[in-house]
C-alpha cells in the first residue's frame, strides 16, 4: 500500500456533508440512487474514494462494500488511489487528435514531470490521464485541470497554464 | 449564434439567440426576455393539448435518433396511477458534440422551462437533468439556475400558483459515455453500473425506478418553450425542409475549419455554406477531405458526398450519411484516414460495457488490427477480417454502441480504402487522397 493509503477512516458523513446528502433523500424514491451522489462527496471531501469510503457509503445507503465497489468501478472519474494536487485529464479523441492533442499530452508530461500517463509527479503536484471527447471538440485541445475546463491548450502554452495551479 | 463568435448572417439563432449574454443566464434576464411565458400558458393546457403543439411543430430528437418528440411524449400511459418520470439526457459524450453544453451555459433557464413543460405533458411531477460528470462549470449554472427557479416559485409543489408540483433535480454522472444511452442514463440514476437494459420494456412501461419515463435530449427540450410561446406553425416553418425535418438546429463543428462553434441554422441549408461560408472554410492552403456530419457514430463522407447536401434528416441519409447528435466534424487532406479510424474505434472499445460478446469483443479486435496495420504489421486479409467483424457487430447487440464502432470501419474502409491499402502494402506515410 501507498503511503497515502489511510490507515484508519475517518468519516465523512458527519456536520455539513451529512446534512448535505440527507437533503437528497426526498428528491428520490429510493437510497440506492443517492450513490453517485455520495460517491462525489466522499471524493470532493478527501481527493479520493478510498475502501473506508466505499464502506461508510455502503453504510449509509444500505448497500454492501462489493456493490460499492462494482459501481465505483464503471465510472472512470472517481479515484481509487490518491493522485495528485492538481487532476489534469487530456482529450485526445479524433476531433482533437487531428488538431495536435497528442503533442499536448507530451508537453504536459515533460512539464508537470510526471513523465508517464497515470503518474504522479514526483513533487506531488500533478497526475495526468489521457479521456474519451471532453464535450469541448471545436476548442481543441481542451483539458480539465481539476474542475477548471481549459480550452485552446497547445504544446506551446501548457506552461503558463500549469503555472495556475501551485 | 456560432458561439464562440458573433452571429453570422446566414444563421437563424433561436435556442442561440442569447448565448454569450451573462444576464441571461439569471431568472429576472430570462424573464425580461420572454422566459417563462411558455411554461406559464403551458400551466393553463392539458397534457393533450401541449403533446398535440409537439407533435404539430414537427420537432424530432435531437440526441441522434431523431424520432418525433410529440410522439414519444403520446406513448406514455394516461389514467394508470404510476408516478411518471421526465429525464433529460445532458450527458452529451459524442465525439464531435458540444451544443448542448452552450445551452446549459447560456441559457439554462430555457432547459428548466423545456423540462418543467416536458413533465405537464407526460403527466410527471420530476424530471431528473442527468448531466456528465466533466460539464463542471456548466452543472454548476444549472445548478444555481434550478434553486434560482425554485426561489422564485417557477418549481417545486406549486409552480407559477398553479398548485401543480414539478421538481427537478440535477444528476452529475461520473464518466461514462455509454450513461448517455437511454436505459444506461436510467440505470445510472438509480444507483447502478451504466450497462444498458434490454428492450422491450421501453422506457414508456418501465424506465427510471420502473416506472413509464420519457428522456429527451437538452436541445430537443429546449426547444419546447419557443414552440409554445411563437406557435409549432412558426416553428415548423423556420425550415426550409418541411414537413419532415423542421425548425432550427444547433450543429457543433469542430476539426480543420477556420471557426469551430456552434452554429444554429435552419434545417434544410446547404452543408457547403455551414462549412465554408459560416465555419470559414480549410485552413490556408489545405483541402476538405472527409466530414463526420452527425457526431462520430455516422459514416464517414468524403468531399464529394457533400456537394450538394442539404442540413436536414433526409438530405444527410441521401447522401450517405446521417445527422445524428449534430456533432460535424471536417478533416483535412493532413488527415491520415487509417489512423483516425482506429482511434475511433478505440474510443467504443474504451467506453464499451462490456455486457455483449460481440461489442466487447468486437471493438477490441477492430482496435488492436488497425493497430497492426498503422504500425506495418497488418496481413492482407486484414481488411476483409475488419469488414466481417463490423458485420458481426450490427444488429446483434443490446445498444448500437457495437454498431457505432462499425460505421466508420466501414464507411472508412468504403470512401479512403487506398490509405488502408497503402499501409498494407508497406507505406509508412499516409496517403492522403480519397476514393
Ligand atoms: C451509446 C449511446 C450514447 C448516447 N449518448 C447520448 C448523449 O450523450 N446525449 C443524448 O442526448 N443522447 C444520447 N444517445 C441517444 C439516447 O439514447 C436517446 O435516444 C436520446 O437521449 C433521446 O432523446 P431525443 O429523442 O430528444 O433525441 C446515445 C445513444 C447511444 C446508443
Ligand atoms: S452493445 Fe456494447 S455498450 Fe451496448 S450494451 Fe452491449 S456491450 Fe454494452
Ligand atoms: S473530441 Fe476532444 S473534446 Fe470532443
Amino acid at each position: 500500500m501507498s503511503s497515502h493509503a489511510e490507515t484508519v477512516h475517518d468519516p465523512v458523513f458527519v456536520g455539513d456533508t451529512l446534512a448535505k446528502l440527507e437533503a437528497l433523500y426526498p428528491k428520490y424514491p429510493t437510497k440506492m440512487a443517492l450513490l453517485l451522489p455520495a460517491l462525489w462527496m466522499v471524493q470532493e471531501a478527501r481527493g479520493w474514494v478510498s475502501e473506508g469510503g466505499v464502506i461508510e457509503v455502503g453504510e449509509k445507503l444500505g448497500l454492501t462494500p462489493a456493490y460499492v465497489r462494482g459501481v465505483v468501478s464503471f465510472y472512470t472519474m472517481y479515484h481509487t488511489h490518491p493522485v495528485g494536487r492538481h487532476f489534469i485529464q487530456v482529450c485526445t479523441t479524433s476531433p482533437c487528435n487531428i488538431c495536435g492533442a497528442e503533442d499536448v499530452v507530451k508537453s504536459l508530461l515533460r512539464h508537470t514531470g510526471c513523465g508517464e500517463l497515470g503518474a504522479t509527479s514526483p513533487d506531488g503536484r500533478f497526475t495526468v490521464v489521457e479521456v474519451e471527447c471532453l464535450g469541448a471538440c471545436g476548442f481543441a485541445t481542451p483539458i480539465l485541470v481539476d474542475d477548471d475546463t481549459v480550452e485552446s491548450v497547445t504544446p506551446e502554452n501548457v506552461p503558463t497554464i500549469l503555472a495556475r495551479y501551485p | 449564434m456560432g458561439y464562440p463568435y458573433p452571429s453570422h448572417p446566414k444563421e437563424t439563432p433561436v435556442l442561440s439567440k442569447h448565448f454569450g449574454e451573462v444576464e441571461a443566464r439569471t431568472f429576472d434576464g430570462w424573464v425580461a426576455r420572454g422566459g417563462y411565458e411558455a411554461l406559464k400558458k403551458a400551466l393553463a393546457m392539458t397534457p393533450e393539448e401541449i403533446v398535440a403543439e409537439v407533435k404539430a411543430s414537427g420537432l424530432r430528437g435531437r440526441g441522434g435518433a431523431g424520432f418525433p418528440t410529440g410522439m414519444k411524449w403520446s406513448f406514455m400511459p394516461k389514467d394508470d396511477g404510476k408516478p411518471h418520470y421526465l429525464c433529460c439526457n445532458a450527458d452529451e459524450s459524442e465525439p464531435g458534440t458540444f451544443k448542448d453544453r452552450e445551452i446549459i451555459r447560456w441559457t439554462p433557464h430555457a432547459l428548466i422551462e423545456g423540462c418543467a413543460i416536458g413533465c405537464l405533458g407526460i403527466r410527471a411531477e420530476t424530471c431528473y437533468i442527468y448531466i456528465r460528470g466533466e460539464f463542471t462549470e456548466p452543472w454548476h449554472i444549472l445548478v444555481a439556475a434550478v434553486a434560482e427557479a425554485y426561489a422564485k416559485g417557477a418549481l417545486g409543489e406549486n409552480a407559477f400558483g398553479s398548485g401543480r408540483r414539478i421538481d427537478i433535480v440535477v444528476h452529475r454522472g461520473a464518466g461514462a459515455y455509454i450513461c448517455g444511452e437511454e436505459t444506461a442514463l436510467m440505470n445510472s440514476i438509480e444507483g447502478r453500473r451504466g450497462n444498458p437494459r434490454v428492450k422491450p420494456p421501453f422506457p414508456a412501461v418501465a424506465g427510471l425506478f420502473g416506472m413509464p419515463t420519457t428522456i429527451n435530449n437538452v436541445e430537443t427540450l429546449a426547444a419546447v418553450p419557443v414552440i409554445l410561446t411563437r406557435g409549432s406553425a412558426w416553428y415548423a416553418g423556420l425550415s426550409l425542409s418541411s414537413p419532415k425535418s423542421t425548425g432550427s438546429k444547433l450543429f457543433s463543428v469542430c476539426g480543420h475549419v477556420q471557426r469551430p462553434g456552434t452554429y444554429e441554422i435552419t434545417m434544410g441549408l446547404p452543408m457547403r455554406e455551414l462549412i465554408y461560408d459560416m465555419c470559414g472554410g480549410m485552413l490556408p492552403g489545405r483541402t476538405l477531405k472527409a466530414v463526420i456530419p452527425g457526431g462520430s457514430s455516422v459514416p464517414i463522407m468524403n468531399a464529394a458526398d457533400i456537394e450538394d447536401c442539404p442540413m436536414d434528416y433526409e438530405g444527410i441519409v441521401a447522401h450517405g450519411s446521417m445527422l445524428g447528435s449534430g456533432g460535424m466534424i471536417v478533416m483535412d487532406d493532413t488527415t491520415d484516414m487509417v489512423y483516425q479510424v482506429m482511434r475511433l474505434a478505440r474510443f467504443y472499445a474504451d467506453e464499451s460495457c462490456a455486457q455483449c460478446t460481440n461489442c466487447r469483443e468486437g471493438t477490441a479486435w477492430t482496435t488492436k488490427i488497425l493497430e497492426r496495420i498503422l504500425a506495418g504489421e497488418g496481413k492482407p486479409t486484414d481488411l476483409d477480417l475488419l469488414l466481417s467483424l463490423a458485420d458481426n457487430m450490427t444488429g446483434k447487440t443490446i445498444c448500437v454502441l457495437s454498431d457505432s464502432c462499425a460505421v466508420p470501419v466501414v464507411s472508412g474502409l468504403q470512401k479512403f480504402r487506398g490509405e488502408f491499402e497503402a499501409y498494407l502494402s508497406g507505406a509508412t506515410a499516409p496517403v492522403t487522397a480519397g476514393v
